[in-house]
């Protein structure tokens, strides 16, 4: 379990919390063990979050993916990066986390967020009460801002270069205990 | 016909005079003259005001000099400049052979320090705050604790080797002493961080601190202060200090939130009487501080808690010329006090009876930087096993280097009684000595420091809707993803205090349709208006292609290409909803977007927000409205051409830019003591108004 760098207490810890998310007793989840979490149900990106974890077109996620996602999570140690100069970059490194966000938002893995799909995101966050148009204003100028090759869509690039101000490697790290 | 009138003006002209000379005849002294002192001096019935204006007067003066010497307040923070000219005046006053006014402790505590507090609190950065919140309190209650028994502990020890003079300093007295000298001043740390700009992190570290550490200087002071008077310390009155302390802390929380739901309770209200808004604002918080101060409860708490609690709801409410008059009043009463503070430091140093001690002051100097480093270092070890993001050696420095002493030592160490505390000028002397050192010497050196070792500055960043829509979806993600875990960590509590707080609480404090609205929505027609605003001012009447601000270059390549029948169907529409209207579709001049002289009652801004919500519902061929705005529709028509074009250009999907306007205007913030355009409090207001969880 290298590659997640969780320790050895933490990965006991998750897998104990895995197991008792498995209903089925079967070694792996499935997409309703996660709808019964409550957290996730009341969560407006519930279904992306919980479609993140699943690989392309499977429909169970083993415990070694289940950490593997979670991974991204961790919170970034300024001592790690002279540990294991040959495996790469760790998977809860700022740009992963970034790659991670960004494919919740890109749904058809074009590595470009269309108009679409950002409206499809803020309908989510913003509820039933406002207008398409209204949305389609915001996403508009989201787009515009973001936008600097003038491709009408926010590629990988361009959405690290906005969030290069924001605190990125405190707002995606969750303390996982020891 | 002229003459008529130059024999009224002549009339009138005699008729003002006599009533001239009546009225300084009625208020001079009756005295048994034979004529009419025409002109007599009374200078006993102004006196008050009158030295209260100009001493006003004379630090606005100040400050305006300073900025004329930029050599200078490069160099020298102003607060420093300001002691200087204390020191100078009261020279002066003491070469003609008065004794200069010394810093009166409830004119300091009453007048002078409210508004700052309550500057700091209503525009306090939010989100950074209750992220490091935890440490924060740590740095403030067990940093100070650790401080004031240290330096109490020692200097005790110390005054019993000197023998002499000192012998006669007891234990309570040095704990007293330490625990006025230890806590670091929110005003000083304001004067000298505002001009550093480190980032905001450090910012929010040091100066929460200075905040929150008024409830343990406040407990420690009345409990010394008592113990000294009864003379006898007994356990169960440690113990009772302890529950004090949380009493004050909380006790003061309690007071200024009450007071803050009150507030935001009128202010949904008050749409009928937009006038005597912000003076609900003010009122409120100053009756919180002095209804803590009543009990003796923490009055710095109570004003934070009160600005914090109402301002959400408040800025929801009000209109948009109150919520600019309360920041600027704000910033005006805070700026004033500050420099007020300042020079009366000065002069009552000039003033005070000094008793110098050399070892006293030298060890309470010393004294107090050894205690705050090993403290910042001591508490940072523990604080980081807990803290995601840890805190570096250059962060500790910082955090220990910024611990200023400030005016609220000088004015408690004022207040002792000379009964109980026959030292108590040898302590004034040495405090004064602190303030000097601290903000002398290390507010002028900490800015060549932050540069030398490369601390962080603050990111100027620009109100950004892509931040804003990021942050809040990495917000719901990392819920999310803790809630997979089964980790209840504060996001978790915070999630529910916000759906708690959606669901009730803005229901009742803010008025109409906008308690429904989402956060992200009211950021974005906010960040519309400002720039629509900034666009205004900035005056670009026939640079529609932003020629003359910071756009990035495409931005201004893109210029108006709206094809000749759409611009006949906007004028069209235009004519039949405007009612005074001038065609000038191109140029969006001041004249165009400015309401008309009569106006003024109507709240015509928070038309405006309304009208452009509903303007960009609309789409121009057809006016189709949605089925939630329906019942927002106001009745005055008058939609901003600024705004129905933005309209336009939700119509050219696909990939023709038809309208776009300068959108990245830089925000001029407002600076409260210094001129230099550095992103200060208000550009941090303004994200943090939107980010409040």
């Amino acid at each position: 379990m290298k590659e997640t760098g969780f320790s050895h207490s933490q990965i006991t810890r998750l897998y104990s919390h895995f197991h008792s998310l498995d209903k089925g007793e079967n070694g792996a989840l499935s997409r309703e063990d996660f709808q019964r979490i409550p957290e996730l149900a009341i969560n407006p990106l519930g279904d992306r979050i919980i479609n993140a974890f699943f690989p392309e077109g499977e429909d169970q996620v083993n415990f070694r993916g289940f950490m593997r996602t979670l991974a991204h999570f961790r919170p970034v140690e300024d001592n790690e990066k002279n540990k294991d100069p040959t495996s790469g970059e760790p998977l809860n490194s700022r740009a992963n986390k970034l790659l991670f966000a960004f494919r919740l938002y890109d749904l058809d893995r074009d590595d470009k967020i269309s108009r679409d799909e950002l409206l499809q995101v803020l309908r989510m966050m913003v509820g039933v009460n406002i207008s398409d148009e209204q949305l389609g204003s915001i996403a508009d100028r989201t787009i515009q801002e973001a936008d600097t090759n003038g491709d009408m869509s926010i590629s990988f690039s361009e959405f690290t270069k906005v969030l290069e101000k924001v605190d990125v490697e405190q707002k995606m790290s969750i303390r996982f205990l020891h | 016909m002229l003459k008529m009138r130059m024999r009224m003006k002549m009339l009138l002209l005699l008729g003002w005079c006599c009533g001239l000379v009546c009225a300084g005849q009625n208020r001079s002294d009756p005295r048994g003259q034979t004529g009419f002192p025409v002109l007599s001096i009374n200078y006993d019935y102004v006196q008050m005001p009158f030295e209260v204006s100009l001493w006003i007067l004379l630090a606005s003066l100040m400050k305006l000099g300073f900025h004329l010497l930029p050599v200078l307040s490069g160099v020298v923070p102003e607060s420093c400049l300001l002691i200087v000219v204390g020191l100078l005046v009261g020279g002066l006053i003491r070469v003609m052979g008065k004794n200069p006014p010394v810093l009166d402790s409830q004119l300091f505590f009453l007048c002078l320090l409210p508004p700052i507090i309550l500057d700091a609190g209503y525009f306090l950065p939010i989100r950074p705050f209750t992220e490091n919140a935890g440490t924060i309190l740590t740095f403030a209650v067990l940093g100070t604790l650790w401080n004031v028994f240290f330096m109490g502990a020692v200097l005790y020890g110390a005054c019993r080797l000197e023998a002499g003079r000192l012998a006669s300093v007891d234990l309570l007295s040095c704990l007293l002493f330490g625990s006025i000298v230890s806590a670091v001043d929110p005003v000083a740390v304001l004067a000298v961080f505002e001009e550093i700009h480190i980032n905001e992190l450090l910012h929010i570290l040091v100066f929460g601190e200075s905040l929150l550490n008024d409830a343990v200087t406040v407990v420690l002071y009345h409990l010394f202060e008592e113990f000294a008077h009864a003379g006898e310390v007994t356990v169960g009155d440690v113990f009772l200090g302890v529950v004090c302390f949380f009493v004050v802390a909380l006790g003061g929380v309690m007071v200024g939130g009450v007071y803050g739901v009150l507030a935001a309770f009128t202010s949904r209200f008050t749409s009928h009487t937009r006038v005597i808004e912000p003076l609900f604002v003010f009122l409120y918080s100053y009756m919180a501080y002095l209804s803590a101060e009543v009990f003796h409860l923490s009055g710095i708490m109570a004003l934070i808690a009160c600005g914090v609690v109402m301002r959400p709801y408040v800025e929801a409410n009000i209109s948009h010329k109150s919520y600019t008059t309360i920041k600027y009043f704000l910033k005006m009463w805070s700026s004033v006090s500050e420099t007020l503070i300042f020079i009366f430091l000065g002069v009552s140093t000039v003033a005070g009876p000094h008793t110098w001690n050399w070892t006293f002051v030298s060890i309470t100097i010393v004294l107090c930087l050894v205690s705050r480093v090993l403290g910042v270092v001591g508490l940072t070890y523990i604080i980081n096993k807990y803290r995601m993001v840890k805190l570096s050696g250059k962060d500790q420095f910082i955090v220990a280097y910024g611990g200023l002493r400030g005016a609220i030592a000088f004015s408690l160490a004022f207040l002792l009684s000379s009964d109980d505390f026959p030292m108590k000028d040898m302590f004034l002397t040495a405090i004064i000595t602190v303030i000097f050192f601290t903000v002398f010497v290390q507010g002028m050196t900490i800015r060549p420091l932050v540069d030398l070792l490369a601390v962080k500055k603050k990111k100027q960043s620009k109100c950004s809707i892509n931040e804003e829509i990021h942050t809040q979806f990495l917000e719901h993600l990392l819920a999310g993803i803790e809630g997979v875990c089964g980790h209840y960590g504060h996001r978790h509590w915070r999630h529910k205090l916000d759906r708690f707080n959606k669901r009730y609480i803005k229901r009742c404090l803010i008025r109409g349709e906008r308690s429904q609205e989402p956060q992200l929505i009211s950021f974005y027609n906010k960040m519309e208006l400002k720039q629509a605003l900034m666009l205004l001012e900035s005056n670009s009447s026939a640079n529609l292609s932003a020629g003359d601000t910071a756009a990035p270059q495409q931005r201004s390549r893109k210029t108006l290409n709206i094809s000749k029948e759409r611009e006949e169907e906007i004028r069209k529409i235009l004519r039949a909803n405007l009612q005074k209207t001038r065609q000038r579709l191109r140029s969006y001049s001041r004249h165009t977007l400015m309401p008309d002289a009569e106006d003024e009652d109507e709240d015509w801004s928070e038309t405006r927000i309304r009208k452009q919500r509903r303007m960009s519902f609309m789409t121009l061929p057809a006016l189709r409205e949605s089925p939630a705005v329906r019942g927002s529709r106001v009745e005055s028509d008058r939609p901003s051409v600024l705004f129905t074009l933005a309209d336009e250009r939700l119509e050219s999907r696909g990939h023709k830019p038809s309208v776009t306007f300068c959108l990245d205007v830089e925000e001029k913030p407002l600076p409260r003591c210094v001129s230099d355009p550095g992103a200060d409090q208000l550009l941090e207001e303004d994200e943090s108004l939107h980010q409040r969880h």
